[in-house]
């Protein structure tokens, strides 16, 4: 059996903020989830590889050449806020 | 002239012979969008004047002699493709006004045969979802009963191609949400070969599963799509290498001497009598036109949705790390300090279903767990695989349901996510072992469409494009529109 999933924990790790108020019932939710993957332990992989891409695949190199175009007065347009070729974020390091 | 009845392949016909121009036929489905899309929420954006000037460009361009089966082609993609001009949200209210940088390859491409963009489609967020009413921007209707799901999570592409409001559309398939949404709308999509189409600026949710394709009413539309999507690209690192089959060519090849498997764990426990006496239909339609049935057995089917809820989010938790209030999309009021700025844009930002699955994923792959859930799915994975290995030793192509049941109700499955996941039992095999397959009507279930699919070995896209092409033109469950839209 898998064990109870500590939402605090796995909030942190997702990088999501949790209100109190929805700690349970986001908890039975996840563990009904994780009940499901009981059954994979279960499953004789004695031997078997890792499967991590369909065709076996492995990571293509390229030359080390700059491909991308300069899109810097494009992003410039669409970032929410940039000042003097720059992009503002809020100051969140006092 | 009833365009939205026609299939993609006798509009082009029209714009061939200059009896339609793009710009008329653009107009035609702009006018439909714009009255008829309210009743199902198929589209997130319209875009009736980009399409209108696109339409014009590519009337110039075929009176300048050009004569492409796609230029004018009025298209809807889905909104997890990238595209410059128009807003992308991949349903989610993080991305609520993100402009790309750039287009999507796809976009790119279908651009450059001079398709038409009449809009974005509805979809789950981040393509988390099997109903589209995972959606920031609400749910989109069955177009066959709108108090019915229309399947997910290229829900809102399904919906307009049924409603008639496009005549073709792009999806995206990473469980199953390019066949079921077909499945559950009455039309015709297929799945490619995992590395077939371009991921490049398609928005990432599970990236070894990923892949785009084309949506129509027939399969004959669908491979003239997709042989303008498919293609090796450098900029996706995942693209398979080397040239593409020929999608088209095959077509009309006879049927004689082909061999369709039944896996019988695709006809168990859970297969609704209505779903079960379409397939079997079905096949009783494919022996008539030279078919043999085989039986064959795919004995890890059962273990594919655990497989998948573990791999998927595991992958999701990863890629949807990249928002985190700064570089993109949502960013929340006045944070205290940087873990606040992360955590509260991000609680903002994403619904139910993606915290939820960034949470599992996040969970799968914590000290203590990897190996237990992430490393073994992976090895199911490729148990998984060789089973589908297996039956293709005695078997060209297999026969089976897209889900266990039509289409069911808006809301009767969202508060219970294991219910739901478990409705993917027999599409996510498939994208678990990167294989491609095609959903495709064969019937009703009262006034609901039932689809099935043919899985095929690794790039025999021109086979089950053949063998569905075939089906169709000895049927006609794929010409059926649902009455309130006729």
């Amino acid at each position: 059996m898998s064990d109870q999933i500590d939402v605090h924990k796995v909030a942190r790790l997702g990088a999501l903020a949790i209100g109190a108020d929805e700690v349970v019932a986001v908890g039975q939710k996840l563990n009904a989830i994780v009940g499901l993957f009981d059954q994979l332990a279960a499953i004789n992989t004695d031997g078997v590889e890792p499967m991590a891409h369909p065709l076996d695949q492995v990571q293509r190199l390229r030359d080390d050449v700059v491909i991308e175009k300069d899109i810097h007065q494009y992003v410039q347009q669409i970032a929410p806020r940039v000042e003097a070729g720059l992009y503002l974020v809020p100051k969140v390091i006092e | 002239m009833n365009f939205h009845q026609m299939s993609m392949v006798q509009l082009a016909g029209k714009l061939q012979d200059k009896s339609v121009s793009s710009v008329e036929l653009t107009q035609y489905f702009s006018d439909r969008m714009a009255k008829y899309d309210g009743q199902i929420n198929g589209y997130i954006t319209q875009t009736p004047e980009l399409a209108m000037a696109q339409a014009q460009a590519a009337d110039a361009r075929r009176a300048a002699g050009e004569t492409g089966l796609l230029l004018g082609m009025p298209l809807a993609h889905k909104d997890i493709f990238c595209t410059q001009d128009i807003i992308t949200t991949c349903a989610s209210k993080m991305l609520a006004n993100f402009k790309a940088p750039y287009n999507a390859t796809v976009v790119e491409k279908l651009n450059a045969v001079g398709m038409v963009t009449l809009g974005k489609t509805n979809m789950d967020e981040f393509a988390m979802g099997s109903t589209t009413e995972n959606s920031a921007f609400g749910v989109t209707r069955n177009p066959w009963d709108t108090a019915a799901v229309p399947g997910g999570s290229s829900g809102g592409g399904a919906a307009v191609l049924a409603a008639g409001l496009a005549p073709i559309a792009t999806g995206t398939d990473t469980g199953g949400s390019i066949r079921q949404p077909a499945a559950f709308c009455g039309v015709t999509g297929i799945k490619p070969t995992y590395g077939s189409v371009s991921r490049y600026g398609m928005i990432a949710y599970a990236s070894s599963l990923d892949q785009g394709g084309p949506m129509g009413k027939t399969a004959e539309d669908c491979a003239h799509l997709l042989a303008a999507m498919a293609g090796f690209d450098e900029r996706d690192s995942t693209s398979a290498e080397g040239d593409r089959p020929d999608y088209v060519g095959s077509l009309n090849a006879p049927l004689t001497g082909l061999k369709v498997g039944l896996p019988k764990e695709y006809f168990g426990e859970g297969l609704s009598d209505e779903v079960r006496a379409a397939t079997l239909a079905t096949a009783a339609e494919l022996e008539k036109l030279g078919a043999t049935l085989v039986d064959v057995s795919l004995p890890n089917t059962a273990h594919a949705v655990p497989a998948y809820y573990v791999i998927a989010p595991a992958e999701a938790s990863s890629n949807l790390s990249r928002y985190d209030g700064v570089r993109f999309g949502h960013r929340c009021d006045s944070p205290k300090d940087l873990n606040d700025l992360y955590t509260r844009s991000r609680a903002e930002g994403f619904g139910v279903e993606v915290k939820r699955r960034i949470m599992v994923g996040a969970y799968v792959l914590s000290a203590g767990y990897y190996d237990a859930y992430y490393l073994k799915a992976q090895r199911v994975r490729r148990l998984i695989k060789e089973d589908f290995m297996q039956a293709f030793e005695s078997c060209d192509v297999i026969l089976g349901p897209v889900a266990p049941t039509p289409a069911w109700k808006l809301g009767e499955k969202t508060s219970d996510p294991t219910a739901m996941y478990l409705a993917d039992i027999y599409t996510i095999p498939v994208n678990l072992a990167g294989l491609p397959a095609i959903a495709m009507p064969a019937g009703f279930a009262g006034a609901l469409p039932i689809g099935v699919q043919l899985i095929g070995n690794y790039f025999s896209e021109p086979r089950l494009l053949n063998v569905a092409h075939q089906f169709q033109q000895a049927t006609d469950h794929h010409t059926k529109t649902p009455a309130a839209w006729a």
